[in-house]
């Protein structure tokens, strides 16, 4: 058993100024299996895998590799040894093409004067066969970033590691990409490489990794194989308590309301969306569903008025609203949180009062617009000892909280305007299960006080156990509805992505 | 409950009594700001100099200094607020020769020189709101932008002087005065410079509009998505710069008693400076006048110091150039430790 150890670290730590970030951690990597580690945000994981991969030297701690004590000085170094890292940020070079972007590492390393594009092309072509169906001439720019995301995969893969290490691969992915790259996954570990696999998807450590190792505030937790735990067991694990719900109870029949919040009748720009009416209802969480690039987003953003110019009647508790800016609808009480926090939803250079209060400053300001910032930080306390947000205080930058509390700080910035409609674009995208949890419930009782919650996602089990009723989207449209017990993956997936010719897109 | 009136528990509560930060956090902020670190480096070449030269500390050359200073740092306050929103101007220094050359031309075709300074200040708010117009419509760089201005506007004056400049010997006294003046002891170029400096600080500490500013340089998609017209604020700010190039361009012609065709060449470079210097980010979303202003009168003070010390002058802009680097290297550093 011994033998087949490939990596094995011991007794490391690691501090950033006065925060300690790891505490004596143990790991443990066998060749040939694919090795999930769960953690909640700022739990370590991404710490102890920058050291394995050379970016951050430990303070303390011994790496072995095949028994061999190592220092690993540099990313450069890491790949000699084997090791392969997909960040979760993106990091490809947009305008050349995928090709390149493949070959990067290797080309840097040949010592060959001139490029040999065919070959490139050629090859590139040969490792992307198995994982999509991406063209290796074009520029990454015009890929989407599911695409992209598998092209970081791919480049990884030039790299003939014995150590693959993925950060949340499949944040950005569909279901459909996501079991391809199961699949590649599983062929690896057959041949032997040792997979480290980061995700917050408990469903997917359960149906494809051979072993958990759990991770708290810095410590190491356990390490248990998959066939003799459960998710509820890695869970409580990862939070330190048990949490009994992962999500909160629905709408009970008692609360169904027949007020319409908000009614769309025919919204299209045109282009990517077309003909989509649906009602919001008091009380319900309404969950729009559907593959990447359906055309969710773009619908949610017509209705705000974000992007694209959107024809179509918005009636908002039965006053229908005009064109107009973003600002508008604002001032009517519909907001829209973004998708992207750290790229379009937060200001990460600036402070947690300035961003909550950035939707409508006017409204701590005097008549003459001069800013009164002591209420502007009492409106930031106030909201954000609601939401739980866990801060020193509100004069503290939004880069340095965890995931969580800055998408707690994003809600906040909504709800400071005290919206009658929400529009939540993946609202728990890259948020650890005990935030994810508490964001459900704060999305609940928004709803039950009569706030218009409606939520995107690309996480199935999120949609179905958050929402009370889901729209499935597929090219633009509105392709069907389903609520109560016809909720399920498969009826999503099914209309999701069956067209009307029958034929299954990808 | 009333339609669509709601109720949450996730709501902003009222909270009595706010308590007041300590005095020794508001220290400890006070010692960590950029402007902090300025004043003292500032201080300490003055006690240097005052020991190094008999006429450094004389009211005479304070004047003279502030002088130096105080017309520029109008368009400095134009650029740090520009460079906040995410943009950048290269023409500062051919727009405020042009607002000379323009109000100079009309002063000599015999219109009234304040009603011509209006129209030179008009003019120049008209060539920022071409290039606002270019960046957020056409939606090229401020950089290629305002490059091509610099290069037109420069020609400009030029052509309209036939690059000879114009003598104003005829300018009223009034006018002349707010270049040449006193108020008391204090030149009226520098109570204006004051009250420009003072009141725009205070509206881009604390008023709505100018956080805008701050929120589109700071992230200008963020800021789109948070129900900002983003491209309206790069409009206004490319605007006011050259607006106030334009009325710095007025000053200087009030003080030289002349407008001057070649005047302010290279002068966005020590404007950019400065303001880096005093802490603007040339990817936007951070700065403030105070700092900026400090810059200035840094560069200003290194500059006089070295004349004094009897320095030749190309030593001076390796001088300035250092300093810039070692700035923005500190600035760096501090900042990555921080984060």
């Amino acid at each position: 058993m011994q033998t087949d150890l490939i990596l094995k670290i011991d007794n490391l730590s690691k501090a950033f100024g006065a925060v300690q970030a790891l505490k004596g951690v143990r790991f443990e990597l066998r060749k040939g299996e694919i090795h999930a580690i769960a953690g909640e945000n700022g739990a370590g994981k991404s710490t102890l895998m920058k050291i394995i991969d050379g970016i951050l030297r430990p303070d303390k701690g011994q790496i072995l590799i095949d028994g061999k004590a190592v220092t690993i000085p540099s990313p450069a170094e890491a790949q000699q040894i084997g090791i392969g890292f997909v960040h979760q940020e993106i990091a490809l070079c947009p305008d050349i093409s995928v090709a390149e972007n493949i070959f990067m590492s290797v080309t840097n390393a040949s010592r060959a004067f001139m490029m040999n594009y065919s070959d490139l092309l050629e090859r590139s072509g040969e490792i992307l066969k198995g994982l999509a169906d991406i063209d290796p001439s074009v520029p990454v720019r015009k890929l989407s970033i599911s695409q992209q995301q598998l092209v970081e995969i791919a480049k990884a893969l030039t790299l003939d590691c014995r150590i693959l290490i993925l950060d949340e691969p499949t944040a950005a992915l569909t279901e459909r990409e996501a079991q391809a790259l199961f699949e590649i996954m599983r062929r690896l570990a057959d041949r032997g490489i040792a997979i480290v696999y980061i995700s917050h998807r408990m469903a997917e450590i359960f149906d494809n990794c051979d072993r958990v190792t759990v991770m708290r505030d810095g410590h190491y937790i356990t390490t248990m194989n998959i066939a003799d735990t459960t998710p509820e067991q890695v869970v409580a694990a990862m939070v330190g308590r048990v949490i009994d719900k992962l999500y909160p109870p629905k709408q009970s029949e008692s609360e169904k309301s027949q007020e319409i919040v908000l009614s769309v009748r025919d919204l299209g720009d045109g282009a990517l969306y077309s003909g989509v009416s649906f009602d919001l209802w008091r009380g319900e969480i309404l969950g729009l569903g559907g593959l990447i690039g359906a055309g969710r987003s773009e619908i949610v953003k017509g209705v705000c008025r974000l992007e694209g110019n959107a024809n179509g009647d918005v009636q908002l508790h039965g006053r229908t609203l005009g064109a107009g800016h973003y600002s508008d609808r604002i001032k009517d009480g519909i907001v829209y949180l973004s998708e992207d926090r750290k790229g379009d939803g937060l200001f990460l250079d600036m402070s947690i009062a300035v961003n909550v209060s950035a939707l409508d400053v006017e409204k701590v300001s005097s008549a003459i617009g001069v800013i009164n910032d002591d209420e502007e930080a009492d409106c930031a306390e106030s909201l954000g000892s609601s939401l739980n947000l866990k801060c020193n205080s509100v004069s503290q930058l939004v880069s340095t909280l965890s995931g969580g509390n800055q998408q707690k700080v994003a809600i906040a910035k909504m709800l400071f305007v005290k919206p009658k409609v929400i529009f939540l674009d993946e609202p728990t995208r890259g948020v650890d299960v005990g935030a994810k949890a508490e964001i459900h419930r704060i999305l609940r009782d928004l709803a039950r006080d009569g706030v218009g919650i409606v939520i995107i996602s690309s996480e199935l089990p999120e949609l179905i156990g958050v929402c009370d009723r889901v729209l499935v989207v597929r090219e633009g449209r509105i392709a069907g509805e389903v609520t109560g017990d016809r909720m399920t993956e498969e009826n999503i997936m099914y209309l999701a992505s069956v067209s009307s010719e029958g034929a299954v897109l990808s | 409950m009333t339609m669509g009136e709601t109720v949450t528990t996730y709501g902003i509560q009222p909270k009595p009594g706010r308590k007041r930060a300590s005095l020794a956090s508001t220290a400890g902020r006070l010692l960590r700001m950029r402007e902090t670190g300025l004043i003292l480096i500032i201080a300490v070449l003055f006690v240097v100099m005052s020991f190094a030269s008999p006429y450094f500390l004389t009211w005479e050359n304070m004047r003279a200094m502030a002088m130096a200073f105080a017309v520029e740092g109008i368009v400095v306050v134009g650029m740090t607020i520009l460079l906040i929103s995410g943009g950048i101007d290269l023409s500062v220094g051919s727009v405020t020769a042009l607002a000379m050359v323009i109000a100079g031309l009309l002063f000599l075709s015999g219109m009234d020189p304040w009603l011509a300074s209006a129209i030179a200040i008009v003019a120049c708010a008209g060539i920022g709101a071409i290039m606002g117009f270019f960046v957020t419509k056409i939606g090229l760089h401020h950089f290629i932008v305002s490059l091509g201005v610099m290069v037109i506007a420069r020609g400009a004056c030029l052509l309209g002087t036939g690059g000879r400049p114009l003598g104003l010997y005829s300018l009223p006294p009034e006018f002349k005065f707010i270049g040449q003046g006193s108020i008391g002891p204090i030149p009226v170029v520098i109570v204006i410079f004051v009250v420009v400096v003072v009141a725009f600080d205070f509206m881009l500490r604390r008023t709505t509009m100018f956080r805008k500013v701050f929120y589109t340089g700071s992230n200008e998609k963020a800021a789109a998505y948070s129900g900002i017209r983003t491209k309206r604020v790069i409009f206004l700010t490319t605007t006011l710069c050259s607006a106030l190039c334009g009325v710095a361009g007025v000053i200087y012609m009030a003080r030289f008693g002349s407008a001057q065709p070649t005047f302010g060449v290279g002068m966005e470079l020590n404007v950019i400076a400065a303001a880096v210097i005093g802490g603007a980010s040339l990817s936007g979303g951070t700065g403030t006048i105070l700092g900026a202003i400090l810059g200035t009168i840094l560069l200003s003070v290194v500059s006089s110091s070295l004349a004094l010390l009897d320095v030749s002058v190309y030593w001076q802009d390796i001088i300035r150039g250092t300093i810039l680097m070692t700035a923005v290297t500190l600035d760096h550093y501090f900042n990555k430790r921080r984060g």
